[in-house]
């Protein structure tokens, strides 16, 4: 408050004439003649504000104005009150309701913006000083002169002085203009660049508009890396996705050779395995505990999937070992059934997940690239998740096994290993995987009966493209398309892309059928 | 040095004497029997058939067709296709545009244009909607389209030796690229909605008994000439070489004969049939939507083929009627069933049925026969000429059953 009054009182002492809010301005700004003479008005009524304008522009943007025969009233539930002079007044039944138009409604924002100048709150101060360069008027230029001399903390000063700036930009004073453009070139932020490009199209002056082109070029040339690393970003996050969905297959696909089609269906698994942990946790643990349900969920899912993949091994698939397209058919039926299981108990609708508290929000990089938390941790959970399968394979004991009886099935069973019970294992451990992968992708997308479905070609592109058999193969291969993909996504839209992204996999096939990275040898 | 002699296997005739009066009989049951239980027996008889029922089985046939064309190329060619569902819409949409240009003005935007070009606002057809208010050419784009498609397709993926299951998640990954395009509004073919509310067709309002007869009729004729036509080609020369191609690809090679045009051949006729058996599905059904596309749909092609029973021509005609029978009763008596029946019935015919109902019937039939029968039956003869495996023979008994 004492803020407020500070910086009314600078407002005060800069505009001349010192007064409040008048009963003609009340009557101005609520009933002009045109828009504009009202804006005109509420601009001249801000250049003075005190705590009544501040609350009677308020009640304006609430629409809680009215207007009964000339007089401008503030409703409040039943009663009303005079803008004015605060007393309470009786509401006539006739009184009209104050019309704003979106143009008003921008100037009002604005105004309570310069109003909120003066708030004691830092955050309120600087989203304040946001708010009010996307609309400069030089009618609040006294208002921001007086923040500024008052204001301390570095970052609102720095926004104020881009606002100053920005209303330096429609100035009549040549000098202002260019001035204004030097600093503001200096900025890296895309509102700037807009404005900049507003001031251009209206620009009489040729020194003027070279200062104002000078200044975009540099802004596009800053913007241009954020630009770059966000599509970046995005590509990664979505290759890692990609990822952690294929990575279950290339194990039971790329290793053990089993096409499952019912692949999709254990991602969907590891998802709603995700969504009962949520329940269980707003269910039967304190609120405070929410915050922990997707750490809880992760070994939940891997197990869930692990099981019905084991089950499945042990109950389907051993019969079907050599026949692969009729391994197909039978785990599409598979899926079918998980499909409708899940449809059965969870409803057809999409079940509604949260993102625990601290996976909200993001990591601002630079002025225009923001990286949502619950994309880092995902692509961070990914990298965690290949190396945990790449030690896996590499270093333990039935990595050793399952590498043994995928070089050669007879030879390992001499050795002594179980290849039946190995073969389980392995399966499980592919299945638990894709759980890992529906854990994950219930952050980011819908959780509902189809979410495999949309997994599944994806899934097997990747590991078709990566080379069957070959783990590093698929981090590059899903890395790399889902880069590609969303390059081609600015340049073409989502869905062309993926077209595109498909068709490059098809004729790459033709050209490779080995993948990028085939075996040696006679293992090819 | 002496060489001993070499006769060739006799051709098998086309149809065994009970083959043709089976077919007269099903020709005569399409083309006489069922429009007179439909047209002129009164409604109320036990004996007459229901419009819903011409529908539900002339649809039924054009699946028939499909699992025909399945067969052909993964029964006696050893190639699964994902993608049939692409050729099946492909077909089912050339014909769909011609309907479209049919509904003429009297779409709810009274326009030239089909009503959701209208909503696009589009002033003038595209390019590819050139030949849609001819019916000549709308009967040539049928089997062209798919059939260009299959070729440039087929001829890249067969040259690069794709085999076996690659082949099938590629051909998967086209129909599914295929209908993300058909999805957008852009590509000029309806979009989600794809074409429907179709008025008439050829100048005569689709919506009578006698054009639903009349249809049913052109299925089922279809369906039986490419029985023959199927029947001809694997007796031919060219289908023992694509069973030789199924059970032994290398050898074949040893033996002299390139795969390539055979396979692709093969591969063309299949398409050719799918994008018939579209066309004749979509003025029965009313609408074609990129939904044909799905990769569900492809698969339940291949599941019809599998049930009644792969590498024989009746069997997946039988699998398309059992399948598409159970499901039109289940989704109707026990709609949350379905789903758990088709997936059942892809894990019991895999396990425990790999010849389908077809196989178990001839087994069942084999058993009850006396044993002096069964070595009068040709197959034991001919079989000594071939060097190929167990499987082979069982097939071509299975394909002159």
């Amino acid at each position: 408050m004492v803020r407020l009054l500070l910086a009314c009182a600078l407002a005060l002492g800069l505009a001349g004439g010192a007064h409040a809010l008048t009963a003609e301005q009340a009557r101005a700004i609520a009933a002009g003649d045109s828009t504009e003479a009202r804006i005109a008005a509420l601009n001249q009524a801000v250049q003075t504000a005190d705590a009544r304008t501040a609350a009677f522009v308020d009640a304006l943007a609430n629409d809680a104005v009215k207007l009964a025969g000339g007089q401008v009233l503030v409703v409040e539930g039943e009663r009303a009150h005079d803008p004015v002079t605060g007393a309470a007044a009786a509401l006539p039944a006739d009184a009209e309701d104050v019309i704003n138009n979106n143009l008003m409604r921008a100037a009002l924002e604005a105004a309570q913006a310069a109003l909120q100048l003066g708030s004691a709150e830092e955050p309120v101060r600087l989203a304040a000083a946001r708010a009010l360069l996307s609309e400069p008027d030089a009618s609040r230029l006294p208002l921001i002169e007086a923040a500024l001399a008052s204001e301390k903390s570095p970052a609102v000063r720095a926004q104020l002085e881009l606002v100053r700036a920005a209303t330096w930009l429609a100035s009549d004073d040549k000098s202002q203009r260019l001035a204004a453009a030097e600093a503001l070139g200096a900025q890296r932020s895309p509102d700037v660049k807009l404005l900049l490009n507003q001031r251009l199209a209206d620009e009489p002056d040729a020194e003027v508009k070279a200062a104002l082109q000078r200044a975009i070029a540099h802004i596009d040339a800053s913007l241009a890396w954020g630009e770059r690393l966000g599509v970046l970003f995005t590509g990664l996050s979505l290759g890692s996705i990609l990822l952690l969905a294929a990575l279950g297959l290339a194990i039971t696909y790329g290793l053990m050779g089993v096409i499952n089609m019912a692949h999709g269906e254990l991602i969907m698994i590891g998802a709603y395995a995700t969504y009962v942990v949520q329940g269980v946790f707003q269910r039967h643990l304190p609120e405070s505990a929410f915050g922990w349900y997707l750490v809880a969920a992760v070994p939940v899912a891997f197990l869930a999937s692990a099981l019905v993949g084991a089950v499945l091994e042990r109950g389907v698939i051993r019969f079907l070992y050599g026949r692969p397209l009729e391994t197909l058919l039978a785990t599409f039926g598979i899926s079918l059934i998980l499909q409708q299981l899940v449809r059965t108990i969870f409803g057809a609708q999409n079940v509604g997940l949260e993102n625990p508290p601290w996976m909200s929000g993001g990591w601002q990089l630079l002025p225009n690239l923001t990286l949502p938390w619950n994309r880092i941790v995902i692509v961070l959970f990914a990298a965690a998740v290949v190396a945990g399968v790449a030690w896996a394979v590499a270093r333990t004991r039935l990595g050793l096994f399952v590498r043994g009886v995928t070089q050669n099935r007879p030879i390992a069973a001499c050795m002594g290993v179980n290849t039946a019970r190995v073969d389980t294992y392995a399966f499980a451990l592919g299945s638990g995987i894709a759980g890992l992968a529906g854990c994950a992708l219930s952050q980011v997308g819908n959780v509902g009966p189809d979410l495999g479905q949309s997994y599944i070609v994806d899934s097997f592109m990747v590991v078709v493209l990566g080379g069957v058999g070959q783990l590093a193969g698929t981090v590059y291969a899903a890395l790399g398309l889902g880069v590609l993909n969303k390059l081609l996504e600015g340049w073409t839209g989502a869905v062309l892309a993926k077209i595109a992204v498909l068709v490059f996999i098809i004729v790459f096939i033709q050209k490779r059928p080995q993948g990028i990275f085939a075996l040696k040898g006679r293992e090819a | 040095m002496s060489y001993p002699s070499v006769s060739l296997p006799r051709r098998a005739p086309l149809l065994s004497r009970a083959g043709w009066a089976a077919f007269f009989t099903a020709l005569l049951a399409v083309c006489a029997l069922a429009p007179a239980l439909n047209l002129w027996v009164p409604e109320g008889s036990p004996f007459h058939l229901s419009g819903y029922m011409v529908t539900l089985l002339g649809k039924i046939m054009c699946y028939a067709i499909c699992a025909l064309a399945i067969d052909l190329i993964w029964g006696y060619t050893g190639i699964l296709s994902l993608g049939h569902g692409l050729f099946f819409a492909l077909g089912g949409y050339m014909m769909g545009m011609y309907l479209m240009r049919q509904i003429g003005r009297e779409g709810s935007y009274q326009s030239e244009l089909p009503d959701f070009m209208v909503f696009l606002d589009w002033k003038q057809l595209p390019w590819h909607w050139a030949l849609s208010d001819s019916f000549v050419a709308t009967l040539i784009l049928i089997v062209a389209v798919p059939g260009l498609v299959a070729f440039v397709f087929g001829y890249f993926a067969f040259r690069s030796r794709i085999q076996g299951v690659y082949f099938s998640i590629i051909t998967q990954a086209l129909t599914f690229a295929a209908m993300l395009l058909f999805f957008r509004n852009e590509t000029g073919f309806g979009g989600n909605n794809g074409f429907t509310d179709f008025k008439r067709i050829l100048g005569l309002p689709l919506a009578t008994p006698q054009m639903r007869m009349a249809l049913f009729v052109l299925t089922g004729v279809a369906l039986l000439g490419f029985f023959l036509l199927a029947r001809w080609l694997v007796n031919a020369k060219f289908g023992r070489v694509l069973q030789a191609i199924r059970d032994a690809e290398r050898r074949t090679m040893f033996c002299g004969y390139d795969p390539l045009p055979y396979k692709l051949t093969i591969w063309v006729i299949s398409a050719m049939m799918c994008g018939v058996a579209g066309a004749l599905y979509v003025p029965q059904v009313g609408i074609i939507n990129p939904s044909e596309m799905s990769t569900g749909a492809s698969i339940e092609m291949a599941v019809w083929a599998a049930v009644g029973g792969r590498a024989t021509l009746i069997g997946p005609i039988v699998g398309a009627f059992l399948v598409n029978g159970a499901k039109s009763w289940l989704t109707v008596a026990a709609p949350e069933y379905w789903l758990f029946f088709l997936g059942g019935l892809f894990i019991v015919v895999t396990l425990f049925m790999p010849q389908g109902v077809v196989g178990l019937v001839g087994r069942v039939l084999k058993r009850n026969r006396p044993p002096a029968h069964v070595q009068q039956a040709p197959a034991a003869t001919k079989s000594e000429a071939s060097d190929s495996t167990n499987e082979a023979n069982a097939a071509l008994q299975g394909a002159r059953a």
